[in-house]
């Protein structure tokens, strides 16, 4: 897997969608390998946002960057990202090893892997994601932890350059959802990966993230560490939702 | 109270009483006889009733050779092409938001609503020596009325809801998380589509294609206008049991329409074994 993660740059990126301004002038840069938390009320556009930068949506004004290159011009597949969504969106008819080497088949014969190389690569993920011997099964056979944990695997079998996750732990239960909460960032400091996730969790947000943006209404209010967040908050919005 | 007597009493409560029921489903099986049951019977009844050999000869005969290879022929272009239509459609439906997206929806329907004799009657109206392109269409050297195309054309228009009717609601209720998800995994437009949209349809299409088969092969209405009934060229099976029963040929004619029975009956099965195999991936279509 790949250790190094990219820099991911926002740069004045709006969006409207029928009549409503969703994002405003959202400049945000995320260092190469921060875990960084988009934290929100429903409605906020943190969602919208990470689908723009994942090339889900496009964004009526500004810039994408990952590194150095310019990604505002390059479709969700170019820019290879990896992404989890709120519903994992596992391929239901795909046992657990096709969905996880789905993004490994799909490429083009000249850089596709062989099949011996692609197994060898989900064997991996499938024991990196605490999953062994689950390669047969269908998702309707998993539990909503097994499945999320092959989502990530997914996402991260074609090695991408940021991982983004939207809601990551909504569908599950409290308890699960902790568990995961430590394993996400243990698998976060294992691979270097810049990491991005959603969330209107805010004691989710402020336990997992190296950073946290509080947005609101299209808006960032606030972005910092967790600490600076709660010690020093910069708006009332942002002390009402911390609180 | 023990949970199970609350439950017994709830059942009581809300079932009918025995002679009711008994009544209720009396009702039915006679209603079932007469309108399904007996007719069947009675096609295979009057088809032998000179015996087999008479059975035999019937599928003997030119002209019931050539309905049998049209109405094949026909089936063979026009179920494929709705499965393409339907599948473009329910795609265009389910997946995104384009003006006018509501007015495809509902001429997708316009084949139910419309009476076949009278969708035939568009198409004489259209491509007929008299019609609006007709002039065109001699000029061309095509034959489109009283030939076979003709007969396709009439076909594929009101066969055209069936599988798009199948589709829609599955697709739309299996929303674009998937496709979604491929995409941001490499997969382009097309394999998305090939690899994760279709395989989550197969069912259903399936179901649909059976639909749109048996529609296609027992058309009469439309079929009829457009044809012009030329014997060996231009009859159907189900156009050919008409002449057959017209001529008081009967042996032969329900021997034909034996044929269109047997294919109910098939169809029937195969779709009743998908609806039961398949429970969640088959929608159950939408109340007309």
């Amino acid at each position: 897997m790949n250790g190094a993660g990219q820099r991911i740059e926002i740069a004045g990126v709006g969006k409207r969608f029928g009549g409503q301004q969703i994002l405003e002038a959202i400049d945000l840069t995320i260092a190469p390998g921060e875990l960084v938390a988009l934290l929100g009320p429903s409605g906020s556009g943190k969602t919208t946002l990470l689908r723009i930068i994942a090339g889900l949506e496009t964004a009526e004004s500004g810039q994408i960057r990952f590194g150095d290159d310019d990604a505002t011009r390059l479709t969700v597949q170019e820019r290879r990202v990896g992404f989890v969504f709120q519903s994992y969106a596992l391929f239901r008819h795909m046992t657990v090893f096709d969905n996880i080497a789905y993004g490994l088949t799909v490429r083009p014969r000249r850089e596709r892997p062989r099949r011996r190389e692609i197994a060898r690569c989900v064997d991996e993920l499938l024991e990196m994601m605490q999953l062994p011997g689950l390669g047969g099964r269908y998702p309707a056979q998993l539990s909503g932890g097994q499945r999320q944990r092959v989502a990530l695997a997914r996402a991260m079998a074609i090695e991408p350059r940021v991982l983004l996750l939207d809601e990551p732990f909504g569908a599950l239960d409290a308890k699960v959802r902790k568990e995961l909460r430590q394993w996400l960032r243990e698998i976060h400091d294992r691979t270097g990966l810049t990491t991005v996730f959603v969330t209107h969790d805010q004691g989710e947000a402020m336990d997992l993230a190296d950073r946290v943006a509080v947005l609101n209404a299209g808006h960032i209010e606030q972005v910092g560490a967790p600490r600076e967040l709660s010690e020093t908050p910069a708006t009332p919005f942002v002390r009402e939702f911390l609180a | 109270m023990s949970e199970r007597t609350i439950a017994a009493r709830a059942a009581d409560f809300a079932s009918e009483s025995p002679r009711t029921r008994g009544l209720l489903i009396a009702i039915s099986i006679a209603f079932l006889s007469l309108f399904l049951f007996l007719p069947l019977a009675v096609v295979f009844a009057q088809a032998f009733a000179h015996g087999t050999g008479a059975y035999f000869a019937a599928f003997v005969d030119p002209d019931a050779r050539a309905a049998i290879a049209l109405t094949l022929s026909v089936a063979a272009v026009a179920v494929p092409l709705n499965a393409a239509f339907g599948i473009a459609a329910a795609w265009a439906i389910a997946k995104f938001d384009f003006v006018g997206k509501n007015l495809l929806t509902t001429l997708i329907d316009l084949p139910f609503s419309v009476s076949p004799v009278v969708a035939g009657l568009v198409f004489v109206l259209v491509f007929g020596a008299q019609g609006v392109f007709g002039p065109w269409v001699a000029a061309h050297g095509l034959h489109i009325i009283f030939a076979p195309t003709g007969i396709v054309l009439a076909t594929l228009f009101v066969t055209f809801p069936f599988v798009a009717r199948e589709l829609i609601p599955l697709m739309q209720q299996q929303g674009v998380a998937e496709e979604e998800a491929a995409l941001t995994l490499g997969a382009g437009g097309l394999r998305a589509f090939v690899t994760v949209t279709l395989p989550n349809v197969k069912w259903a299409l399936l179901y649909g294609v059976l639909l749109c088969n048996a529609r296609a092969m027992g058309e009469f209405g439309a079929v009829s206008v457009v044809s012009g009934h030329i014997r060996g060229l231009t009859n159907t099976i189900p156009l050919q049991v008409e002449i057959l029963y017209n001529e008081y040929n009967i042996v032969a004619a329900f021997a034909l329409a034996s044929l269109l029975a047997l294919l109910a009956l098939v169809t029937l099965a195969l779709k009743t074994y998908l609806e039961w195999r398949f429970v969640g991936a088959v929608a159950r279509r939408p109340a007309r």
